[in-house]
């Protein structure tokens, strides 16, 4: 109409062209107080931006009333925007994305820590950095450009970065950070990554990276800033170190 | 083929050159100048390679990014976060 001013016909239409819609999976144990906030900066972040999004809680029976606390944000936010698809124990990461994606009406999937350590500012960036090389997958990276981690001491960054150096001798993958867990996959890749995978833990997220990087899928890279606040009460022990190193030469072995 | 098979190609590749010039083994009477060059190279590449392992995760850890200003404005926003979602009525 010809009361429109020319700036909001502009992002309008924007809005009308853009039919993509990205599902945030929020696997979570035990994040009673942190889920609160995590969804409330999604809403901040996702609402500035004027993407589609939904977010899917997948709470793994948390003993500490996680689940309680989601149906709270259910009802504040609408259910349209807050989905719960709960599971009765802890179960794997792998299989909460399988479960995730099955109730996903996204046509992108965005995976993230719901423990804050990494931060819904990233996610516009993400979608940019997605639309404008058509990446299958983009990765946050805390090893390149502008990324990097607050809370971590000086032995913490030797392991990370010696344990980087190292997976990138014998993997040659393609991606500066291999074990990290904030992504953006287009829906239809992460259901191909996730059904070929067989690892665990940190070995999960590399391999989904290396088999990403067998099938032909192109990667891109954001960097993010990672804020531990959970290092100082779990300090990655020699158990750690050791199922690493295992997980690292069965995928040099296997792929 | 997997990166193991790779390597061990590589490997094969690289040992089986160094044994035919050091030994001489194809009687190509190579100059004896090569072959005393030839010969610690293994030892020589493998101390290279350490050398550069070393200094490449050194650097990188002395470069890798701290990120105050991250962990700041998490803080803020927490705070900020909580009285908004008290407000609309979520009880902690």
């Amino acid at each position: 109409t010809g009361r429109q001013s020319a700036a909001s016909r502009k992002s309008s239409s924007k809005r009308q062209a853009n039919k993509d819609k990205y599902s945030v999976l929020l696997p979570t144990y035990n994040e009673r107080e942190n889920l609160p906030l995590i969804v409330w900066l999604l809403v901040k972040y996702f609402g500035e931006s004027g993407y589609d999004y939904e977010i899917i809680v997948i709470d793994d029976g948390s003993p500490d009333g996680t689940l309680q606390v989601a149906q709270q944000l259910q009802g504040i936010y609408g259910a349209h925007r807050v989905l719960l698809r709960p599971r009765e124990k802890k179960l794997g990461l792998g299989t909460a994305y399988i479960h995730g994606i099955k109730h996903a009406t996204g046509n992108f999937i965005i995976i993230m820590d719901a423990d804050l350590s990494h931060h819904p500012k990233f996610i516009p960036e993400f979608i940019q950095k997605q639309k404008e090389g058509g990446f299958d997958v983009v990765s946050g990276t805390r090893y390149s450009g502008n990324g990097g981690v607050y809370g971590w001491d000086l032995r913490r960054k030797l392991i990370s970065r010696g344990a980087n150096f190292l997976t990138q001798v014998l993997l040659r993958p393609g991606a500066s950070d291999l074990t990290g867990s904030f992504r953006l996959y287009k829906k239809e890749v992460l259901e191909q990554l996730v059904d070929r995978c067989v690892s665990k833990g940190y070995v999960f997220q590399m391999e989904m990276i290396v088999r990403a990087r067998q099938l032909g899928y192109s990667i891109g890279e954001v960097p993010i800033s990672f804020v531990d606040r959970v290092y100082g009460e779990s300090k990655l022990g020699g158990n750690e170190i050791v199922s690493f190193l295992k997980g690292l030469l069965t995928l040099f072995a296997t792929t | 083929m997997t990166k193991l098979l790779e390597w061990l190609l590589g490997v094969s590749v690289v040992v089986t050159a160094w044994g035919l010039l050091t030994f001489d083994l194809l009687d190509l009477k190579v100059p004896q100048v090569y072959r005393e060059v030839v010969w610690p190279m293994p030892v020589y590449l493998l101390v290279v390679f350490g050398c550069y392992s070393i200094a490449t995760v050194g650097y990188r850890v002395a470069t890798f990014n701290d990120c105050e200003e991250a962990a700041q404005e998490l803080q803020a926003q927490i705070k900020e976060a909580k009285l908004d979602l008290k407000k609309k009525g979520l009880k902690f």
